[in-house]
C-alpha cells in the first residue's frame, strides 16, 4: 500500500513538473506562429525563391513576436491537405499556401480549422478564413514588351512557355501589345515545354527559338537556364520571377521579380492586430508587389525612358496594357476601344490577341 | 543548300543525349551482372552537384568531370554494400538511393545556387572544324561527347568480346553456375556497379557543367528513369541504347522546333512524342521474344548468397 502510494506522489510529481515545463513552453510560445508551404524548392531561384525571401521579411519585421515554419517541395493535390492540415493543427494562426494548385486543400481545411487564418496565392475561391493573393505580372512584361520591342533586331521575340493556362497567357498577350505598340514588325514565337520547372528542356526551348531568328529570349518557367543560354549564344533575356543577373550579366535586359514581402508583413501585422478580414488582393506595380531588376546598361536612353513611362504610367494609372481596343485572332473585340477590361476578364484570359501567330494548344 | 537550322539542331539534339548515353550504358552493364539499380537519378543528381561544386570551387573542368564520376561511384558503392552484401532487396534499395540523392543534393546544394561555371573548351582543329555540316558536329565537341560514344564502343567491346565481359553476363545469367566454377559473384557484382554509378555521375556531371552551366535542384528532371527506361526497351545492348538516347533527344528538340515554326499540333501530344516513339521504336528492333529473353539477364534482381 505504501509502496503504492509512493508510487502515485511519484507520478503526481513527474505530472506537475511536466505541466510546469509545458507552461513554461507556452509562455516561450507567445509567440504567434506562421505557416509557409511552397511548391518548388526553395533553391530554385524563381518562384519558390522569392516566397521565402517574403518569409524571412516577416521573421525580420517580427522578431521578436511571430515564429515562422515552411514547407517545400509539397505536391500539389491531396498530399497539400495534409501539410496544411498538420500545420494547422499545431499551433500556428496564419497560413501561406503558394501554389495555384493548393485552393481545394486549403478551402477543405480552413473549412475545419475555424480559427486559422489561410492566405493562398493566386487562386480564386474565398472564405471567411481564408484570403486570395496574386500579383500583376502583366503590368511588368507590358514595361518589358516596350523594351524588347524596341531591342529585338530580328523582328522575333522567343518566349518559353510552361502550360497553356491563363496567368501564362496574359504574359503573352500583354508583352505582344507592348512590343506591337512601338514596333509593328514584331512577331513573337511561344515554344511549350509542359514543365514549371525543367533547366534542361528549358535550355533546348531557348536554343531552339534562338536558332529560329529569335534575338530576345523571355520566359514564363521558373529556371535560370534560359538566360544563361541567351548570354552564352549572345542574345538578350529578361529574367522570371528573380533577379537572373548572375546567370546573364550581359544578356538580362531586366527582369519581372515578385515580391511579396509588404503583403506578407501586412497580412501578418493584421493578425497581430486583430484585424485580419478575408479579402482577394491583386496587386501591381502601385503596391510594390510587382518590380523590375535594374535595367541593362546596354538599353539606350530613350528607351530606358519609354519603359520608366510605361511604368509610372500604369503606377498613376494612365496607362493600362489591356485598354482598349483589344481584338483577338479571330478579329473579335474583346475591350471596346476606351474601356478597360475587369478583373474577372483578365483572370481568365485564354486567348491570343490579334497578331500573334500560333494557337494556343488546347 | 544546306539549311541554316540544321547544325544548331543537330548540336542541341548531341548535348540532350549525352547524359543519357552515359547513365544508359553504366545501368546496361549493372544490369548484365543481375543488378537492378533503380537508384540512376541519385546518382546523376549527385554527380551533377559534385561536380559543378568542385568545378565552381576549383575552377577545374578536370577536376569537376571526375568528381561527378566519384560521387557517383560512391552512391553506388552505399547500394552494392546494402544489395550485394547485406541482401536488401535491390528494388526498394534503388528507390531509396534515388529519394537519398535528390535529398541530400539539395541539401548540401544550398550555398551553390546562383553560382556559374564556364562549361567545357571544345575541341577546335584548325581546318577540319570548320568544315561545313561535318566539322562542328564531328570536330567540334567538347569531350565527354567523345567519351560518351567511346564508352559505348569500349562497353560493347568488353561484355561481348572479352573473357571478362562474358563473366560478367555470366554472373548475371546464372549465379548459381558461376559461383560452383570458382567466381566471386559477389566482386564481379560490386565491379559493374561501381561502372555503372561512376557513369550515372558522369552524366549527372554533363548536365551541370555543360548542358546547363548552374546548380539547381532536382535538375535532373526525370532523365535517369529515361536512362534505365532506354536500357529495357534497348534490350541490354550498348548501341541501341545509344540509339535510344538520340532518338529521345532528337524528338525532344524536333518538337521544339515544330512548335516554334507554327506547326499546329497540341503541345501535349508533342511534349509525349519522345517517350511514345522512342519506345515504339526500341520496342519494334527488340520484337523478336526469343532474343529479348535470350538478352535478359535470367538473374537480374535476384540476390545472390553463397550457401556453401
Amino acid at each position: 500500500m505504501r509502496k503504492l502510494r509512493y508510487l502515485t506522489s511519484l507520478t503526481g510529481g513527474i505530472l506537475a513538473a511536466a505541466m510546469l515545463v509545458a507552461s513554461g513552453s507556452a509562455l516561450a510560445a507567445e509567440k504567434m506562429k506562421v505557416g509557409f508551404v511552397y511548391v518548388g524548392p526553395i533553391g530554385d531561384h524563381g518562384w519558390s525563391y522569392e516566397h521565402n525571401q517574403g518569409r524571412l521579411a516577416v521573421e525580420n519585421a517580427f522578431s521578436d513576436k511571430v515564429k515562422t515554419t515552411y514547407v517545400e517541395k509539397v505536391a500539389e493535390g491531396a498530399d497539400a491537405a495534409r501539410v496544411i492540415d498538420k500545420l494547422a493543427s499545431t499551433g500556428h494562426k496564419l497560413i501561406f499556401t503558394t501554389s495555384f494548385g493548393y485552393m481545394n486543400p486549403t478551402l477543405r481545411v480552413a473549412k475545419k480549422r475555424k480559427n486559422v487564418m489561410f492566405e493562398h496565392a493566386t487562386g480564386f475561391k474565398r472564405s471567411n478564413n481564408v484570403s486570395t493573393y496574386s500579383a500583376r505580372f502583366y503590368e511588368g512584361r507590358y514595361v518589358v514588351g516596350k523594351i524588347v520591342g524596341k531591342m529585338t533586331k530580328s523582328n522575333i521575340i522567343g518566349y518559353v512557355g510552361s502550360f497553356p493556362i491563363p496567368e501564362v497567357i496574359r504574359g503573352i498577350n500583354a508583352t505582344f501589345l507592348a512590343a506591337r505598340s512601338v514596333n509593328p514588325k514584331v512577331k513573337i514565337k511561344v515554344v511549350w515545354v509542359s514543365s514549371w520547372f525543367d533547366p534542361g528542356k528549358e535550355a533546348d526551348a531557348a536554343k531552339t527559338l534562338i536558332d529560329q531568328g529569335a534575338d530576345i529570349i523571355m520566359q514564363h518557367t521558373d529556371s535560370p537556364a534560359p538566360v544563361q543560354v541567351a548570354e552564352k549564344r549572345g542574345k538578350w533575356a529578361v529574367g522570371q520571377a528573380s533577379d537572373m543577373h548572375a546567370f546573364g550579366p550581359k544578356a538580362q535586359l531586366t527582369a519581372i521579380i515578385d515580391n511579396w514581402s509588404p503583403y506578407y508583413v501586412a497580412r501578418t501585422k493584421a493578425v497581430l492586430d486583430g484585424t485580419w478580414k478575408s479579402m482577394d488582393t491583386w496587386g501591381g506595380f502601385k503596391s510594390g508587389m510587382v518590380t523590375l531588376a535594374k535595367y541593362n546598361k546596354a538599353i539606350p536612353a530613350d528607351v530606358v525612358a519609354l519603359a520608366k513611362q510605361t511604368h509610372q504610367g500604369i503606377i498613376n494609372g494612365t496607362i493600362h496594357p489591356f485598354a482598349g481596343p483589344v481584338k483577338d485572332q479571330s478579329g473579335k473585340v474583346r475591350v471596346k476601344a476606351g474601356e478597360k477590361p475587369d478583373d474577372g476578364m483578365l483572370a481568365g484570359m485564354n486567348f491570343y490577341v490579334e497578331g500573334i501567330d500560333g494557337s494556343i494548344p488546347k | 543548300m544546306i539549311p541554316e537550322w540544321l547544325v544548331p539542331t543537330i548540336l542541341t539534339i548531341i548535348t540532350a543525349a549525352t547524359p543519357l548515353v552515359f547513365a544508359a550504358v553504366g545501368e546496361a552493364v549493372a544490369e548484365k551482372s543481375g543488378v537492378l539499380n533503380l537508384g540512376v537519378e541519385g546518382m546523376m543528381v549527385i554527380g551533377a552537384f559534385a561536380a559543378f561544386a568542385v568545378g565552381v570551387s576549383s575552377g577545374s573542368a578536370i577536376l569537376a568531370i571526375l568528381a561527378g564520376a566519384a560521387a557517383g561511384l560512391l552512391m553506388a558503392l552505399i547500394f552494392g554494400v546494402l544489395t550485394l552484401y547485406l541482401m536488401s532487396n535491390q528494388v526498394a534499395t534503388g528507390l531509396a538511393l534515388t529519394i537519398f540523392g535528390l535529398g541530400l543534393s539539395a541539401l548540401l546544394g544550398y550555398g551553390f545556387v546562383g553560382k556559374t561555371f564556364g562549361g567545357l573548351p571544345k575541341l577546335d582543329i584548325p581546318g577540319i572544324s570548320e568544315i561545313p555540316v561535318i566539322g562542328p558536329i564531328f570536330f567540334g565537341q567538347d569531350f565527354l561527347v567523345y567519351l560518351s560514344v567511346a564508352a559505348v564502343i569500349g562497353v560493347n567491346w568488353f561484355l561481348f568480346k572479352t573473357r571478362s565481359g562474358m563473366l560478367v553476363r555470366a554472373v548475371g545469367e546464372n549465379h548459381e553456375a558461376a559461383h560452383s566454377i570458382g567466381y566471386s559473384v559477389t566482386l564481379i557484382r560490386l565491379g559493374a556497379v561501381l561502372f555503372g554509378g561512376a557513369m550515372a555521375g558522369l552524366g549527372g556531371a554533363y548536365l551541370s557543367i555543360v548542358y546547363t552551366p548552374l546548380w539547381v535542384e532536382n535538375m535532373t528532371a526525370g532523365r535517369g528513369w529515361i536512362a534505365l527506361a532506354l536500357v529495357v526497351f534497348a534490350s541490354w545492348r550498348p548501341w541501341r541504347a545509344f540509339f535510344g538516347a538520340y532518338l529521345f533527344g532528337g524528338i525532344t528538340i524536333i518538337q521544339l522546333h515544330a512548335q516554334g515554326l507554327g506547326i499546329d499540333i497540341a503541345s501535349q501530344f508533342l511534349s509525349m512524342l519522345p517517350y511514345l516513339a522512342t519506345i515504339v521504336v526500341l520496342v519494334l528492333i527488340s520484337r523478336d521474344t526469343t532474343k529479348v529473353q535470350l538478352s535478359a539477364p535470367a538473374c537480374l534482381g535476384k540476390n545472390f548468397h553463397a550457401s556453401g
